[in-house]
Order: C-alpha cells, then structure tokens, then sequence
C-alpha cells in the first residue's frame, strides 16, 4: 500500500479534512437550482418591424449547419436549400462537423458569425449548447431558422418544422399499430440520445401507445444507433437477440431504419418483423421491392430546405420577424404562416410504399 | 547496469563542437511547434477577414480551454511514461454529476467540490491500479475510460440538465473576456495552472524525478525516487483536472450531459505528443505541450473560418501529428550522425 507510512497517511487525512471542511462551509449557503434568479429571456432582434412588401434582398449570404455534414438526409435538406438561395439571388453554403455531437456545432457557428453571413439555418444536436453563440449572432443581427431540430425557442427567430411533432410520432405508431394488427412486443430504434426532433416523437409515440386500442401492445425497448449505420445495424440486431418474440420496431431516423432493414433482410427475421418510420425511397427502395419492409415515410426533405432557405430570406429582408401570424411566401411553395413560438410547418408527410416508391427520387 | 563511458559515443568534448544557441533551439521540436503557432497566426491575421477580431481570438482559445487544462497534468504523465486515457470520460462525470446535483437542488458551491472530490476517487483508482496491482497505464485507463463514461451515464441517463443561472454561465462563456483582455476567465486560469505546472516540471525535484521515471523508471527507483508514490499523485492530479474540466465544459455550453467531451482523450494526448512530449517518457518541455495545444486550436479555427472540411481538418491534424513524432527522431538521428563525424575527424586548428 501507498500511504504506509505515518507521514502519507497524515497528509491523507490533513487533505481529507480540508475537503470535509470545505464540504461543510460550502453546504450552508450558495446558490442553488431553486434560488436563482430569472436568467436574461430579453428576445434578440425582435425589436424590429416586419415589411411584409419589402422585397427578398440580393445577394444574401446564408449558411445551413446540419447535425452532421455527412448525413445523406441532410444533405438532400441543404442542397435543397442552397439551391433555392440561388433562386433569390442569394448564395447559399453548408459547413458543419463530422459527428453529431452536442458541442460540436459551437465552433461552426462562431465561424459564421466571424464570416458575417446574413443567415444560419442550424439543425441542433442539443437545444441548449447551441445557444450561447446563436444569440451572440442575432445580436449582431445575423438571423438565425432552426430546421429539422429545435434549438431552445430564445435561441431562434423561426422553426421550420418538417411537419408537427405530434403528427409525425402519433401516425407511426398508428401505421405500424394496423401492421400488427395491435398485437406484440415493439421497439424504438432512434438516433443519438439527445437529439430533440427524435425525442419529441418519441414522447408522442409513447402518449398514443398509452390508448386503449394499443393495450396489447407493448413497448419493451428504445434503442439508439447515434445515426451512425454500423451501430445501428448492431442495436437491431441486439433488439432481436433480447427480444426473440419482438413483432415491430419503429425507427424514425434515416440512417436508422436503413441499417434496421438491411439487418431484417438478411436475417430469419425477415418478413416475420415489421418495420416502419422515416427513410428516403432511395435508401429503401431495395427492401420495399424485396419484401422486407411494407411501407415507411417521410416529409420532402427538398422542400423542408427550400422552405428554411425562403423563410432566411425573408428574415434577412425585413419581410417577417418571427412573430406569431406573419405571412411569408417560399418560391414555389406558397404562402406560409408563422405559428405559435416562431414554428413553420412544412406539412404531412408522405408514405411510401411499393405502389408509389419508384416516382420519388431521393 | 554499468555506467563506464562508451568509449565510441562518448567523445571528449573537445572533439565535438558545440552547436550554437541558434542552431540548438532550431532543431527542437518544441521551439518548431512554437514558430509553426506564431507563424500559423501571422498568416491568419493576414489572410483571413475575423481572423484577428478579438472576440475571434477569445473564442478559439475559450473553445480548447477545457483540453488544455487537462494537457497540463498530460505533460507530466507522459513524460514520466505513462498516459491516461479515461480523461475526456472523467470530464464527462464531472459535468453528469455536475448536472444531476444541480438538478437534485445542490448549491452549486458545493457541487463544485464534490465533483473535485469524484475526480480524485477516479484518479487514486488509475493510480492504485497502475502502481499496486502493476498493470500497464494504457490498459488500466481503456478500462477506466469505459467505467467513468457508464457511470456518467448512470448518474444523468440521458437527460440533459441546462437551467444553470446566468452568472455561472457567464463566467465560462466566449462573450465574457477578462477587462483589458481577450482573455476569457477558462482562458485565463489555464494560464495560471500552466505557470504552475511549468514551475513543477522544469524548476522542482518533483519535474526532475519525472524525467527520471520516464526515461529509465528502474534506475530511478534505485536512486531513491518514489516512483509509486509519484505515479499515483500524477494521476489523481489528472483525475481533478480533468473533473474540473467537467464543470468548465458544463458552464460554457450551458448543458451537462454524460457524452460531454466524447473523444476529447485523443485532442489532449495529440497536443501533448504534438508539443513534442516523447511518447516513450523521459523528454519534453512544458512550452511545447502548450504550444501544442494552441497550434491545434487556432489551426481548427482558422480551417474553419475558411470552410475547410471537417474531413480535411481532421486530415492535417493527423499529419502534424505524424509529423511530431517522426521529425524529432529524424532530427536525432542527424545529429546523432553529424556528431560521429565531428568524432571522427579532427577540430579545426584556431
């Protein structure tokens, strides 16, 4: 042992003493949860009035900041967006991190601020560690649209949602309740652990699961793949190793229900499982054809990036603020209105299957 | 072991002639790592627009504030040999239980200690592990590595805890800069732990008997040292530093999660091995591990400021590594050649 002589085993409990001691001072006052004081929720940038007749100005810089740069959903999403920036006569650009991981996004943002871009659409990896710097940007009148992921609502000017939260979590859990004839074990196959969109949808989906017509029904599991294709692969096959007698799993992510199908496909499971959440027709066009999968959906992600780029612009001229009941128009899309909390819903989403799967290319 | 003089290698002084300041500093790497930062600067002040602005500055420092306190007490483990690679994981407790205190209806004075207190547990366990039970340190802390990250897990599941007050906040945030300075207060007490650690490793017995460990551990213990006694110190210092990391990490994002600071053992040790601290043990400077340290911020935040990708950034960080490693030991073995020739031939006559 270290501490065998008098010596070491005195400057132990000297240390010790001095931490208890400090323990001790520390417990009897300081600030805690309960006693601190309303934090600055001072909205930036709401100061100014909307012109809904000014014109989209020329030559806006906007930049997309997705969960990940190598993320095949987003990037339809971005490309989407970048394209419509083209379209105003605006130039559009996507830059992010590697890996979806909460912090990593903090850096970029910084970046862009420094770069004096005129807009950041940001997907949030984590709604709050986003937030120091984006209101450093609206403060500098830079606007800030989340899309596809929320950050927290002071973090933002707009949320441009792929349809409503509630929609997305309640149908999937309906489609797949029909599937199964409301009968068996489920389980939840989602993204990384704090992603807030998929979270969202999951609560939604254990608040419909909670109704009579699911009480055969059970959900033993929500996994989590970190959107990442390998690990993904692994939890499905995990899941079907805990849960022999699983008869469903739903999985709202993209990469997600790839690697889930891909693992069904090959495995005894196949046909006897059912999956379904959100995937591109490109990814699971292979796995409708071949009977793996019946039906998945989606919003258009092309779309969602077309709307988040007109909704930037729109900030960016001055046509809206972000308040509740302004009118903006996104190109060929149409009038949108902003809801309550500075949210913009995209739409429903469509469902795919094999009678209408090889009419979408994405 | 015998200490007579190898009669090949060891020629009188006379024979060899001394090489100049100038030339001695430029064939350190450390002193490399040193120009390559003022130089990567230089070329950022004058190519990039923000590059220069002070708030730019404050917040590159501020972004690797946290994985340069940790590459402080990095130093001194691995040039007495040994590497600690549950840091980031640590980091990730600390800022879990941070989180989960707080959320528990802590005060926040005190959860700063008990977090402290975790990560000198942490530590004492690398230490006890590496010193009383012998296993290598690299085995010990993968194994650590998993454990501090699953009991971060256990302590904040998955939640994320966000609702500190502003004050905190604004202590560690890029925005707030110490008066006069572009200085951020993370920023800032690096620095002073540095100058301490700096003081430790190149002006104490304590630095010298690191040294000594690293580079011939058994000679050192024969010498006297302490070597157990010294190991286990170095790694419940690790262990604190990197706790308190957690709470930096958790201020500045505003956020405590258990994934906080996910991978951020390989930015620490990179630097580290970056400044030219010999993976082996036994050599190295302080200066270069923080230059280390900042070359790879600052290079991250001017790739960035110039959309480079990520992929490409990642790229030329293993490169430099590559680079750090392999140039000492080509620079060694220069030497090494050109002083067997100075051996071999006669001085010049003055």
């Amino acid at each position: 042992m270290m501490l065998r002589n008098a010596a070491g085993r005195r400057a132990v409990a000297t240390a010790a003493t001095a931490v208890s001691l400090a323990l001790a001072l520390t417990a009897c006052s300081g600030t805690t949860k309960d006693s601190k004081e309303s934090g600055d929720s001072a909205k930036a940038g709401s100061a100014a009035k909307a012109d809904p007749d000014a014109p989209l100005k020329k030559g806006l810089k906007i930049a997309f900041l997705p969960k990940q740069i190598n993320n095949p959903y987003e990037k339809i999403v971005d490309e989407a967006g970048i394209a419509a920036a083209k379209e105003y006569g605006g130039t559009g650009k996507e830059v992010g991190p590697s890996d979806a991981n909460a912090s990593s996004q903090v850096s970029y943002i910084n970046t862009l601020i420094q770069q004096r871009q005129d807009a950041i659409l940001v997907s949030a990896n984590d709604p709050n560690a986003v937030c120091g710097p984006l209101k450093q940007a609206m403060k500098k009148n830079i606007k800030v649209v989340a899309y596809d992921s929320d950050t927290a609502k002071d973090c933002r000017q707009l949320f441009i949602n792929q349809a409503s939260s509630e929609e997305i979590g309640r149908s999937l859990v309906q489609r797949l309740g029909k599937q199964l004839g409301y009968k068996g074990k489920v389980a939840i196959l989602s993204a990384t652990q704090n992603a807030t969109n998929q979270n969202t949808w999951i609560e939604f989906m254990k608040e419909e699961l909670k109704l009579p017509e699911y009480k055969d029904m059970e959900l033993v599991k929500v996994a989590y793949g970190d959107d990442a294709d390998q690990k993904s692969f692994q939890q499905t096959q995990g899941l079907m190793q805990a849960y022999p007698d699983l008869k469903g799993i739903i999985s709202p992510t993209t990469v997600g229900i790839a690697a889930a199908a891909r693992y069904l496909s090959d495995s005894s499971y196949k046909g006897k499982v059912v999956l379904n959440g959100l995937g591109t027709p490109n990814q699971m066009r292979k796995y409708v054809k071949d009977g793996t999968v019946e039906q998945f959906s989606l919003w258009n992600p092309e779309e969602l990036g077309y709307l988040g780029s007109y909704a930037a612009a729109s900030l960016a001229s001055g046509q809206i603020t972000g308040a509740e009941g302004e009118k903006f128009k996104a190109g060929k899309l149409g009038e949108y209105t902003i809801g309550k909390d500075g949210e913009v819903i995209l739409g429903e989403p469509t469902v795919f299957d094999s009678k209408n799967i090889d009419t979408f290319n994405f | 072991m015998t200490t007579a003089p190898d009669t090949k290698t060891a020629p009188t002084p006379r024979a060899v002639p001394k090489p100049s300041l100038v030339r001695s500093l430029a064939l350190r790497w450390d002193t490399a790592v040193g120009v390559l930062l003022v130089a990567v600067l230089v070329v950022g002040l004058g190519s990039t627009e923000g590059f220069g602005s002070a708030e730019n500055l404050a917040f590159a420092f501020n972004d690797i504030a946290e994985v340069a306190i940790i590459a402080l007490p990095m130093t001194l483990l691995v040039v007495a040999g040994q590497v600690d690679l549950s840091v980031a994981s640590m980091l990730g407790l600390g800022s879990a239980l941070t989180g989960a205190l707080w959320e528990a209806g802590w005060a926040f004075e005190t959860i700063v200690p008990v977090v402290l207190l975790v990560g000198v547990a942490g530590g004492l366990l690398n230490g006890w592990l590496v010193t009383k039970v012998g296993l290598p340190s690299l085995a010990v802390t993968i194994g650590t590595l998993a454990l501090y990250r699953g009991l971060a897990s256990v302590a904040l599941g998955s939640d994320a805890v966000t609702d500190f007050p502003q004050v905190y906040a604004d202590w560690a945030v890029d925005t707030t800069t110490v008066p006069g300075t572009f200085l951020t207060y993370p920023v800032l007490l690096f620095i002073i732990l540095a100058a301490i650690t700096a003081v430790v490793l190149h002006a104490t017995g304590l630095g010298r008997s690191l040294f000594a460990i690293g580079a011939q551990e058994e000679a050192a213990y024969f010498a006297g040292i302490r070597v157990k006694r010294i190991k286990l110190l170095l790694f419940v210092v690790t262990g604190l530093f990197s706790a308190f990391a957690g709470v930096i990490f958790t201020l500045r994002y505003g956020s405590a999660r258990a994934d906080n600071g996910l991978g951020f053992e390989m930015l620490v040790i990179a630097s580290v091995l970056l400044g030219g601290i010999d993976f082996d043990g036994g050599k190295g400077t302080l200066f270069g591990a923080v230059a280390g340290v900042l070359l790879i911020g600052v290079l991250k935040n001017l790739l960035t400021l110039n959309d480079i990708a990520n992929e490409v950034q990642v790229i030329v960080t293993g490169l430099l590594l590559v680079a750090s490693v392999l140039t000492p030991r080509i620079i060694a073995a220069v030497v090494e050649r050109r002083h067997r020739r100075a051996a071999n031939t006669p001085a010049p006559q003055p």
